[in-house]
């Protein structure tokens, strides 16, 4: 399966997910720059974490704006998978490829540390390798992960399955509304999430809980 | 021209920022300090003299980038 790593100045986890995907999906990733305005043939895009155009106005405001999110919004309206780790989940939502907004943590703490997730829903193309309901382990490393959307939003997010991941066992570190953790949109092939599932994939992380993902976004057999 | 926009959170919208400022300054002996919100100011300054032009630029500018709708409002002054 083809996936292509999305690159932008300022991002810090690019290097991670490179190494993920490769792990995973068998074959490297091609990788893709902020001012390219056409995306190659491929199965998943991903959009790395860290801090892109060092967090300046909003956090991935000003990635958001750049000609390789046109590319990506024009990809994911074909039905193209798109995930967004970290900064990638707070460009998705400054470029409205997902509803809402990612605020300041409400302890107003950078937080890095493991929490807990729970998969709301299963059911989707990101989650299948998971049960419902499953608890998974997954780093978290941010300073803006307090999801917010108005109630009217979140009414819609919860009733149509949309929201994926949610912190679990009072492990919410940022006061996100509902212990989101991640959500798809509405079609499904969208995927934002605060938590960095690159980052456990292999034994010598320490565990593998965030691989599943990857693999059911790639589409592989068990 | 010279132009200047407000950014501010919409209401009922949480704003953690806000809320440490509000203790400090209680903790600093201010009496009666009620609830704050934290906002932010873009001094810009407008080529040209169009100012109906400027004002339509500026909202266009805000709407599409210097304020998230999804949580902010603004207000656009043009001296």
């Amino acid at each position: 399966m083809k996936s292509a790593v999305v690159l932008l100045p300022g991002l810090n986890r690019d290097r991670d997910m490179i190494v993920a995907l490769t792990k995973i999906s068998g074959q490297a990733p091609a990788t893709v720059w902020q001012t390219d305005t056409e995306i190659p043939d491929v199965d998943l895009i991903a959009i790395p974490g860290g801090f892109s155009f060092g967090d300046y106005l909003r956090c991935g405001a000003i990635a958001a704006r750049m000609p390789v999110m046109r590319a990506v919004a024009e990809k994911a309206a074909k039905g193209v998978t798109v995930i967004g780790v970290c900064n990638g989940f707070q460009i998705l939502v400054e470029a409205g490829l997902l509803p809402g907004a990612l605020m300041r943590n409400a302890s107003l703490k950078f937080v890095c540390r493991q929490v807990k997730l729970e998969i709301a829903n299963a059911n989707t193309m990101f989650t299948r390798r998971y049960r419902p309901g499953q608890i998974i382990r997954s780093p978290v490393a941010h300073h803006d992960g307090n999801y917010f959307a108005d109630a009217e939003t979140l009414a819609r997010l919860e009733g149509e399955g949309q929201v994926v991941f949610r912190y679990a066992e009072g492990t919410n570190p940022n006061g996100s509304i509902n212990d989101i953790a991640g959500i798809v949109n509405d079609r499904g092939n969208v995927l934002g999430l605060m938590p960095h599932p690159e980052n456990l994939i292999e034994a010598a992380h320490g565990g593998n809980d965030g691989r599943a993902l990857f693999e059911s976004a790639l589409g592989l057999a068990a | 021209m010279k132009a200047r926009i407000t950014v501010t959170l919409k209401n009922g919208v949480l704003d953690p920022q806000g809320k440490a400022i509000e203790h400090a300054l209680s903790g600093l002996g201010f009496d009666g300090v009620g609830q704050v919100r934290q906002g932010k100011v873009f001094d810009i300054e407008i080529t040209g003299t169009d100012k109906a032009k400027a004002e339509a630029d500026l909202k266009a500018m805000c709407d599409k980038l210097l304020a998230n709708t999804v949580i902010e409002n603004y207000a656009v002054e043009i001296a």
